[in-house]
């Protein structure tokens, strides 16, 4: 009886474990931002906050740390990338999912097959001539040329092409029955019945442009530009003396967003996740 | 698949499919085609002189032994990431699926670092195992482990993998849940009656029909570590000590963007290009018919 | 849902109008120049001082100084910006890319051009001569514009040497007396690690080179010609690697990083001694909890009994090229190079920073100010800079893509400090590479 107990224990005890290893990189980043940057650099870092500490994070979003704005600005940056990145994906695939889905026209499975390959090159394997591209289009240290590039999506188009198979054959054709033209089914079936996707998608692609590294890293070196990921980056990197708390305090500002994002919507995110995109 | 049921009409879809369209021929491409035309260029840092070589920079590129071997770490640390990443999100997700109490407590525990960037992933880890300044760094040094990943090179490669795999863990996770649920209960019910006991029944009954899960996230897995974690390499030490965390997405922003070597560094894109539809035309053959035709 | 996605498109749109980069705060009759820069944290603030100064000194111009990352980063962004037609107008690229500059033809305005285009006083001998000789062309003219020059030094903790039976006041002269030293250090352990070195490339092998009077590459160092060669396989650069690294498995010495990663291991009082970067003061000014100098570097009489001057470290300014630039705004360029080279001005940047005062009368000037004397030890650079005549090996390296040869060193030698090679095999294969380097340099620079 006992040893069954016990067993039935092992489950929540390795859970547990791996619950704690996640979130420890956070604890210590959320305990090292409100103590004293020059005891963590010699490695005196406790792993109880120190409450006197918290001013740290007022100052960083303020004032920024060496090798970096303020951080609200970076934030802002951040969320506005993310934000376009994510509604302009969406806003882009819905329609053309549509149009090769319910719609027979020349060269549209050229179309499509040519989205898909966008697919196929992430934009690290062609990160010189996607910068020589956007030189001679004039969109390098700009908004435009931070957002723009990334709003292509195949994965979008792939997933709502998906649910759109899968709708029956006998909606379409009481719409059609209805005298509803091609836009309006759009409009009041089909954009209603992808909710879900929306949702789970948005989150996906939030997190996604909130998260890009690499492309913001090229195509922007206006300091203004810099977004909160970039920004915590060249805190670590300066010559000088690294501001150990400010950075931490970054992280964990940095983190809480999208964060936020995932576990607010992670009913939808799991559904869309793994329903649609197989 | 396609569907029966159409609309008419050529215009319409043409306008819907437009800004789509524009947008992957100009950033996607036109540059794929840039990155061959100039892979076969040399060119001056600051872009003045451009002269054509033919595919000499592609024969630089695989005579020269470093690239070879940077083939091979690639390889080594997409397929550690993978596998660690598959395996603890299996472990978790397994255990999470039993009737246990607090499910959805540990579900959420477990799926927020999806959240997380791949250049953070780097920064948390560094915080924590920095042989100075981290906890847990400091600490290994304090009890004698001569731990120190900014010159041992096998140190440096286990923790970009690790740093790469804790992230991923969630989203593999995710799946695995989803896939374990989907399985009907009655099935897995039946061969415990049948007297099929804890890791047998495992891998007879649930692994065969969680397989087509497992596949699908060997792909992304493999391509997130072939390509998204370069913020994570990058930021945990640039690639050294020596050029044992270098990878050949490292390697082509290193070329291209550090040292301006455009012609090395485009034939690398290619040569990157190439096996990306490898990659693809595979998951596409084994994966994507259902999902694309 | 259309709403939601209405108003989220109109946050977007109002975080974008205001994150526009704006043209800086300059007022329309006066013309904006931007100088990018390197410098984080005090020396970053310098900057910003130096800025405000000029701009409140005259009223053509306003500059606007912007900090781009670190020196490999800003020269990198000058690179892409000036390929993409946006470059800046002055930007501070330090001194190992000073052979990749040259080669930049019309992408950049040689100092001593914009000085003649604009009538601006510029001679090449009011600058000390290791400065002078690091960024003047081969007949004496100033491609670029001396800005922050430093040079390495031995920083040391002295409450460290105390407590290992040194004399805190006599710091290790020659490389065998450091050995030794760093070996007391390592065995009574006042501080957990005995030595370490930021820079490891520039102060262990090319200021080594430059003081022991050894030539680092062929064609005098590369001021001769693209063809140069690397010459860092032969004996006196085995012999220092492999000092480095029996010191290091003797646990002596610590490898500590890249560049200028190893100097917080030093202030935070973890290594005794510490080579580093004499503009490393401000930080150990203000984060060091124990008495701490600054010394030459150690030298080695067996091979160069008359140690020469040390080489420059540190940066300078480049004018930059763009479509469409006028002629007001050269002038604005110039303006700002006079500015900064006054004596009041070069002694004052020299005594905030840490970095040694680029000409001669700016020197006078500190040594007028008492600065020296009051702060002891901090006339070390500059005497280091000054000491003995300035040879074909110690006026600097004028290597193209020095800053990759560089990475390739630390490759190897972090190679060979894991045991996975031999210091000989470790610096033939950085020849060998670098050697690929310099030849595609070469190619390219012909175009």
């Amino acid at each position: 009886m006992m040893r069954s107990r016990l067993v039935a224990l092992i489950p929540h005890a390795v859970l547990i474990l791996a619950v704690l290893l996640f979130a420890f990189p956070i604890w210590i980043a959320i305990a090292g931002s409100t103590q004293d940057s020059a005891a963590i650099a010699r490695g005196d870092i406790s792993l109880i906050p120190d409450p006197a500490g918290l001013g740290v994070y007022r100052d960083v979003l303020v004032n920024g740390s060496a090798g970096a704005g303020p951080v609200w600005r970076a934030l802002l940056v951040s969320a506005g990338m993310a934000l376009v990145i994510a509604l302009g994906k969406i806003a882009l695939s819905l329609p053309s999912a549509y149009a090769v889905t319910f719609f027979r026209f020349p060269f549209r499975m050229t179309a499509f097959w040519l989205i898909f390959l966008t697919l196929m090159l992430p934009v690290e394997v062609r990160l010189i001539p996607t910068f020589q591209v956007m030189s001679s289009l004039d969109l390098i240290n700009s908004f435009t040329g931070l957002t723009i590039p990334l709003v292509a999506s195949a994965t979008a188009t792939l997933l709502f092409r998906q649910t759109f198979l899968t709708l029956p054959d006998e909606l379409v054709e009481a719409a059609r029955m209805d005298g509803a033209g091609p836009l309006r089914f759009l409009k009041d079936i089909i954009i209603p019945i992808s909710g879900a996707n929306i949702a789970a998608l948005f989150v996906i692609l939030f997190v996604y442009g909130w998260n890009q590294y690499l492309w913001p890293l090229l195509v922007a070196t206006d300091p203004k530009l810099d977004t909160v990921v970039i920004g915590i980056v060249k805190m670590i990197g300066v010559d000088t003396a690294t501001e150990w708390n400010k950075v931490m305090a970054t992280a964990v500002l940095a983190l809480l967003p999208p964060v936020a994002v995932v576990l607010l919507m992670q009913r939808w995110f799991v559904k869309g996740l793994t329903e649609g995109d197989k | 698949m396609e569907r029966r049921t159409l609309f008419p009409g050529r215009l319409l879809p043409a306008l819907l499919i437009l800004p789509q369209l524009a947008l992957t021929v100009v950033f996607f491409l036109w540059p794929a085609l840039q990155a061959i035309k100039s892979s076969l260029e040399r060119e001056d840092a600051f872009g003045t002189s451009t002269e054509f070589v033919g595919l000499e920079n592609f024969a630089d590129l695989f005579s020269d032994p470093l690239y070879v071997a940077a083939i091979g770490r690639t390889a080594l640390f997409c397929v550690c990431v993978t596998a660690l990443a598959m395996g603890v999100a299996l472990l978790l997700a397994v255990l999470a699926d039993t009737e246990i109490r607090g499910r959805a407590f540990y579900r959420t525990m477990l799926i927020w670092p999806y959240a997380v960037a791949p250049a953070m992933a780097a920064v948390l880890w560094v915080l924590m195992v920095h042989p100075q300044i981290g906890l847990v760094g400091a600490w290994l040094n304090r009890i004698g482990v001569a731990w120190d990943y900014k010159l041992d090179g096998t140190q440096a490669m286990a923790l970009v993998i690790v740093a790469a795999a804790w992230k991923q863990v969630s989203y593999n996770f995710i799946f695995f849940l989803a896939g374990l649920q989907a399985i009907p209960k009655t099935i897995v019910e039946a061969a415990r009656i049948d007297g099929s006991r804890g890791f047998h029944r495992f891998r007879t009954i649930v692994l065969p029909l969680l397989m087509p899960t497992v596949y699908f996230l060997l792909v992304v897995d493999l391509v997130y570590a072939a390509f998204d974690t370069f913020a994570t390499v990058y930021a945990v030490n640039g690639g050294g000590p020596g050029q044992s965390t270098q990878t050949l997405v490292l390697k082509v922003y290193l070329d291209g963007v550090v040292n301006a070597n455009i012609g090395s560094s485009s034939a690398q894109s290619v040569v990157l290009m190439a096996g990306v539809i490898v990659l693809c035309a595979v998951q596409f053959r084994y994966l994507g018919r259902k999902a694309v035709t | 849902m259309d709403r939601r996605a209405l108003i989220a498109g109109a946050g977007s749109l109002a975080a974008w109008t205001a994150l526009r980069p704006s043209a800086g705060a300059s007022a329309a009759d006066k013309t904006p120049i931007t100088l990018w820069h390197a410098m984080s944290g005090a020396n970053g603030e310098e900057v910003e001082r130096l800025a405000r100064d000029f701009n409140a000194s005259q009223s053509e111009v306003v500059l606007e100084a912007i900090y781009k990352g670190g020196y490999p980063e800003t020269l990198t962004a000058a690179i892409a910006a000036s390929r993409a037609g946006k470059a800046p107008h002055i930007v501070q690229i330090f001194e190992v890319g000073t052979g990749t500059m040259l080669q930049a033809g019309p992408a950049i305005k040689a100092a001593w051009k914009l000085a003649e285009e604009t009538g601006l006083a510029l001679d090449p001998h009011a600058y000390i001569p290791g400065v002078r000789g690091y960024y003047s062309l081969p007949d004496g003219k100033l491609a670029s514009m001396p800005f922050n020059s430093s040079t390495a030094v031995m920083w040391y903790n002295k409450d460290a040497f105390e407590k290992a039976g040194l004399d805190p006041e006599k710091p290790p002269a020659t490389y065998d007396a450091y050995v030794e030293a760093a070996r007391a250090l390592a065995s009574k352990a006042p501080t957990p690690i005995a030595s370490t070195t930021a820079w490891m490339t520039w102060i262990q092998f090319e200021e080594y080179a430059a003081i022991q009077n050894i030539a680092y590459a062929t064609e005098n160092d590369g001021y001769d010609g693209l063809g140069a060669q690397l010459l860092i396989n032969t004996k006196p650069f085995v012999d220092q690697l492999q000092r480095f690294m029996d010191l290091s498995k003797d646990g002596a010495f610590k490898y500590a990083g890249r560049d200028s990663a190893p100097d917080a291991v030093f202030y935070s009082g973890q290594a005794a001694i510490g080579f580093g970067s004499s503009s490393g003061r401000a930080d150990i000014v203000k984060n060091a909890k124990f008495r701490y100098a600054e010394a030459f570097l150690p030298t080695e009489p067996a091979l160069n009994a008359k140690p020469n001057n040390s080489i420059i470290g540190g940066a300078s300014l480049w004018a930059m090229t763009a479509p469409k630039r006028s002629e007001a705004e050269y002038k604005g360029v110039a303006a700002f190079y006079g500015f900064i080279s006054k004596p009041e001005q070069v002694a004052l940047y020299a005594q905030h920073t840490g970095y040694v005062p680029v000409t001669s009368a700016g020197y006078e000037a500190t040594k007028q100010a008492g600065y020296f004397d009051k702060n002891p030890g901090t006339d070390v650079p500059a005497r280091q800079l000054a000491r003995g005549e300035l040879t074909p090996n110690s006026r600097g390296l004028r290597l193209g893509r020095l800053p990759e040869i560089r990475a390739i060193l630390y490759e190897e030698i972090e190679k060979a400090l894991q045991g996975q090679q031999s210091a000989q095999t470790a610096m033939d294969s950085a020849v060998a590479r670098g050697n690929r380097v310099l030849r595609e340099f070469q190619k390219s620079a012909r175009g």
